[in-house]
């Protein structure tokens, strides 16, 4: 009988020991009010979920719809009207977010961090472009995206970017995904979020820099056709991969090409490849000198990437904010600085030791420097891929869209002689069955 | 055409297997991507955790909205309802009156109304409250940190990458799960 007695006045004991403590951290003991009752704090619920599956649904009939237009009915203006509609949705209705391209770092994040959970709509928009691109080639990019649609609107004076330029600033948007990719799965920052050009507009709101960036994108696109998504797009790269195996894909011409050249110059993203003449029996040991010596000079190319990029985990480490604030309360304990930031205030409030922080940041560099490396070995890859696509000689007999290039934006319909012929004929056999009817 | 040339139509078919293994391989990885963790809730919604939190002032100019989702909240539950309230009032306040001179608050989102003598009440007016953390910096030095920040779900963007995370100096901006959206001061807001 006496002990749960005891062990209730014990309770009782800690209980109160427990609210004396809480209660001395309040300086201002809050009041017993007679006739007065507490306000309750209230907290607006989220939003519901289900604009989620909206996006989603939109999505995929986007993706569904982009392709019947651009394979099945050859529509430009199709195409035209549907990217504008995904660049109000997309981009000023939901504000340019959840997007195909971010999602490529919260993949990476969820593959290099297993703390993290990725949102099922986050790899919805990142998985869905890629299986369509995949059977009918980058109609994402023709009239889904709204990024591509921002820029597609204002490609109206494009001038040709010579090949040499454009092979040459073609690797950025490689090295742009390697270091995005890099960057997120270590958990520094979500760079291509960062640095998203249009976001700033659709936002109607950003950083002075951001839209000054966002706006010379805009003012070269009316020079030079889609410049972001040519020279800078991440998912751009990995679509156009995809596209070279895809199934189906936009063809110029529904009959046989005449070789009239109008589709070439009327292509404002440099696209469309010229037929080739065969190789002449004479050239051809040149031209396979040049494939096998680059065919070496990969790995080569590779391992000097990832010894240059090693290099790079101090640089990369300046973007870390667990590394800066180590570096920050470093200095200010070896006195090297006696001027504190915000962050090592904060850090010094929570009174955690600072060997606690020095070591997070080291394990923090161990990973950028394995990232880094991974980047430069990426880089060389990229690098010797390019000069092996390049020494190839394909043979090619008709005026064709490079798949991987190509954004099914239809242009090339309309100026199509035979094209033209074509839908004559079949408007005419129409009507024909009409009258007959 | 196609009848004519058997070996062109295997390897059709080959890669048209290729292709749809290619589809259901990406589908794969990304159905285990977001089934790895077990079923667990996912936390894709940002909030700040009031006891991380210093004040800096960083969320009401970071945050990519026009009027910060971040929104000040008070735990009335352990306010001291005091007269001379520090989250209120300037330091240097002439009187202890609601005069514009004298508040801390520049949109004059506090509503300060008297309950008995000595004690005040402090509401929020959260529509005025644009997240300056000036009324919490003062509540958090002086009084009882009352006073919080809390990132608003019902206006956050829900950015991919939270501005006001970036700039947070304390790491105080973190992902939470739709089930414990906000996270209170005084605890559960539901008790």
């Amino acid at each position: 009988m006496m002990r749960p007695i005891r062990f209730v006045l014990f309770a009782v004991v800690l209980l109160a020991a427990a609210s004396n403590a809480a209660l001395a951290v309040e300086r201002f003991p809050p009041p017993e009010f007679t006739d007065h009752a507490l306000p309750t704090t209230q907290f607006a619920p989220a939003r519901p979920a289900f604009i989620q599956y909206v996006d989603v649904a939109l999505l995929a009939g986007g993706l569904a719809l982009a392709s019947y237009l651009a394979l099945a009915r050859r529509s430009r203006r199709g195409l035209f009207v549907l990217s504008i509609a995904a660049l109000a949705w997309f981009g000023f209705v939901r504000h340019g977010c959840v997007c195909s391209i971010g999602a490529i770092q919260n993949v990476a994040l969820a593959a290099g961090n297993a703390n993290y959970t990725v949102p099922w709509v986050v790899v919805a928009f990142f998985v869905l472009p890629l299986v369509f691109t995949l059977f009918f080639g980058r109609t994402f990019c023709a009239a889904v995206c709204p990024l591509g649609a921002a820029q597609e609107l204002v490609a109206v004076r494009p001038i040709r970017v010579p090949r040499w330029l454009e092979h040459a600033l073609g690797l950025l948007p490689h090295v742009y995904l390697g270091l995005g990719v890099a960057l997120a799965a270590v958990g520094t920052a979500f760079l291509i979020c960062r640095y998203d050009p249009f976001v700033g507009f659709f936002r109607l709101g950003a950083t002075s820099a951001m839209l000054i960036f966002g706006g010379c994108v805009l003012a070269i696109g009316v020079f030079v056709g889609r410049p972001y998504c040519r020279f800078l797009c991440p998912y751009g790269v990995v679509l156009g991969w995809l596209s070279r195996l895809s199934k189906w894909r936009v063809r110029i011409t529904p009959d046989q090409c005449i070789g009239c050249r109008l589709c070439e110059d009327v292509c404002p993203y440099g696209a469309i490849e010229p037929p080739t003449s065969a190789l002449s029996p004479a050239a051809r040991p040149a031209v396979r000198g040049w494939f096998v010596f680059f065919l070496v000079l990969l790995p080569v190319l590779i391992a000097a990437g990832a010894v240059l990029g090693s290099h790079l985990a101090v640089p990369l480490s300046r973007l870390d904010p667990a590394v800066e604030l180590a570096e920050q309360v470093w200095a200010e304990d070896h006195g090297l600085t006696h001027v504190t930031t915000d962050a090592s205030d904060a850090f010094r409030n929570t009174q955690r030791p600072p060997e606690e922080l020095y070591r997070a940041a080291q394990s923090q560099r161990v990973k950028l420097a394995w990232a880094g490396m991974g980047f430069g070995a990426w880089v060389g890859l990229v690098v010797g891929m390019k000069f092996i696509m390049l020494a190839r000689y394909p043979r090619q007999t008709d005026y064709e869209p490079n798949p991987a290039a190509c954004v099914s934006c239809g242009r090339c319909f309309w100026y199509c002689p035979q094209d033209q012929v074509h839908r004559l004929q079949t408007t005419k056999d129409t009507k024909n069955t009409k009258t007959a009817c | 055409m196609a009848e004519k040339s058997p070996t062109i139509n295997r390897r059709k078919f080959v890669a048209d297997g290729l292709r749809v293994a290619g589809a259901a391989g990406l589908f794969g990885a990304a159905g285990l991507l977001t089934m790895r963790r077990g079923g667990e809730p996912i936390n894709n919604l940002w909030q700040i955790d009031p006891n991380k939190c210093v004040a800096c002032g960083n969320c009401a100019t970071h945050c990519v909205l026009d009027k910060s989702a971040a929104v000040c909240k008070h735990a009335f539950r352990m306010c001291g309802y005091c007269n001379l309230c520090t989250g209120y009032f300037e330091p240097e306040a002439a009187e202890l009156t609601t005069g514009a001179e004298n508040v801390l608050c520049p949109t004059g989102a506090i509503v300060r109304t008297f309950v008995e003598d000595p004690y005040y009440e402090y509401t929020i007016d959260e529509p005025k409250c644009i997240g300056c953390a000036k009324c919490v910096k003062g509540c958090i030095a002086f009084g009882n940190g009352s006073l919080y920040l809390q990132i608003d779900q019902d206006r956050c963007m829900h950015c991919n990458e939270c501005a006001i995370a970036v700039a947070c100096p304390s790491e105080a901006v973190r992902r939470v799960t739709a089930e414990t959206p906000y996270l209170p001061k005084d605890g559960d807001p539901e008790s």
